[in-house]
């Protein structure tokens, strides 16, 4: 569950973070400055007060939306939803700056190119800019990736049995937290180091194409 | 209760939770930077000190806060030893729990950033120091030291405006800072929007000034910098 609340938050994560980024070199004024906003609010409020905001307010919203349309009732968002929209935001956020700064890396020449060879927009992203973005951001997004396995540990907060809260739940039904937190130790060590281990290879991959120096 | 009045209210209620908000924060950040510069240091003198450092650094990076909080409010509990102990006084409440672990944490990260610092430092102006005829502990006083944190200033702030955030996590322990308090008010009231921008904006004001306090500080310690352009 941990694993499969942090790749869906990830992922959100990827979306945002590509709108950000697109919207932060774009040379009209409002989308940058939306895209300014979300990075400044999202990166300097804490994660427990967004996970709260989606938790409280978003079932919220979506009655309101529900009782619009006619239907009866209270509707919720479960955990997962609200950790992954929650966390997702949040690492959007992050994944922005990273992605915005893999764009500025890319040469200009290699644009230009692409373009005198008659590359159309679509196709020039495909086999030109998203190779070389995802080569210069991979380091970027692994941080972003660990960041975001341990941030998981929050959703535990509502309620959502994810790693963290199954070892909570544990720790207060056998009245032996300290087994079970060492436990929980281990586990994310394992997380985390495997993750750093597949990140690096990945690198390593995106890096055949380089030229050595 | 018109929507002014709510806000005002909420404000004033999330603001009685900044004190313990900047406690934790102002004091985690401190004593975590004091570990931090000892174990960089540390590290760099021994074998075993080494291996205990990267190890400590390892585990404290590669779990959650969230687990370390419970660790010790929850965990360490268990053992008679640590309930007999003279500690237990002091570990028995949350508000030094949350403290412990959020030094403890921020010592982790912060060692990494000193580290990063003290190995900027030049080779030429230790030699040039031990030329002179420095002890060790003048060499790192006058020489090392002011070098490595002034290089580890940025990579610093930005774990400040980190520690900041993290302050939030206190409140899983029932301590009543300012997310404490913002959970308490939408659980009473379910207005999360309106309580998520009160809280949000105490948040980012604190950064803020952070933020901006840290860009003095490194204008300061960089008089050589000073008129070139430098953000």
């Amino acid at each position: 569950m941990t694993l499969a609340v942090s790749a869906a938050a990830f992922a959100t994560g990827i979306c945002f973070g590509t709108l950000g980024a697109w919207a932060k070199s774009s040379h009209a004024a409002l989308p940058r400055r939306l895209a300014d906003g979300y990075t400044t609010i999202l990166r300097g409020v804490p994660d427990l007060l967004v996970i709260y905001l989606f938790y409280f307010g978003g079932s919220g919203a979506l009655s309101l939306i529900a009782h619009t349309l006619g239907a009866q009732g209270f509707y919720g968002l479960n955990g997962f939803m609200v950790g992954m929209l929650a966390v997702g935001l949040v690492s959007g956020a992050y994944q922005t700056e990273v992605l915005r700064g893999a764009y500025n890396a890319i040469p200009h020449g290699e644009i230009d190119a692409a373009r005198a060879v008659g590359m159309g927009g679509l196709l020039m992203l495909r086999r030109v800019i998203a190779p070389r973005l995802l080569h210069y951001a991979l380091p970027g997004m692994g941080n972003v990736w660990q960041q975001v396995l341990k941030e998981s540990a929050l959703i535990s907060v509502t309620g959502l049995v994810e790693l963290m809260r199954q070892v909570h739940i544990g720790a207060g039904s056998t009245r032996q937290p300290f087994e079970f937190y060492i436990t929980g130790f281990t586990l994310y060590l394992i997380l985390t180091t495997l993750s750093g281990a597949l990140f690096r290879a990945a690198e390593h991959r995106s890096a055949r194409s380089e030229r050595r120096l | 209760m018109s929507e002014l009045d709510f806000l005002t209210d909420t404000m004033g209620r999330l603001l009685a939770g900044l004190p313990i908000t900047l406690q934790l924060a102002v004091l985690s950040v401190s004593g975590g930077m004091v570990l931090a510069v000892l174990m960089a240091v540390a590290r760099s003198a021994s074998r075993p000190a080494e291996w205990f450092v990267r190890g400590y650094v390892f585990v404290l990076r590669g779990t959650p806060l969230l687990l370390q909080i419970f660790m010790i409010y929850y965990g360490l509990g268990q053992f008679a030893a640590v309930r007999d102990s003279v500690l237990w006084p002091l570990l028995r409440q949350p508000w030094w729990c949350a403290l412990l672990a959020l030094t403890l944490n921020t010592a982790a990260y912060g060692s990494e950033i000193v580290r990063g610092g003290l190995n900027s430092v030049p080779a030429g102006a230790v030699e040039a120091a031990r030329v002179a005829g420095m002890s060790r502990f003048t060499l790192y006083r006058r020489i090392v030291l002011p070098i490595a944190l002034r290089q580890a200033l940025p990579a610093y702030g930005n774990e400040m405006v980190i520690m900041v955030k993290s302050t939030s996590l206190a409140s899983i322990v029932t301590l009543m800072e300012v997310t404490g308090i913002a959970y308490a008010i939408i659980s009473e009231t379910y207005r999360a929007v309106e309580v998520f921008l009160c809280a949000g904006a105490i948040y980012l004001i604190l950064n803020f000034l952070l933020t901006r306090a840290i860009g003095t500080l490194e204008r300061r310690v960089n008089p050589h910098l000073r008129g070139a352009a430098t953000s």
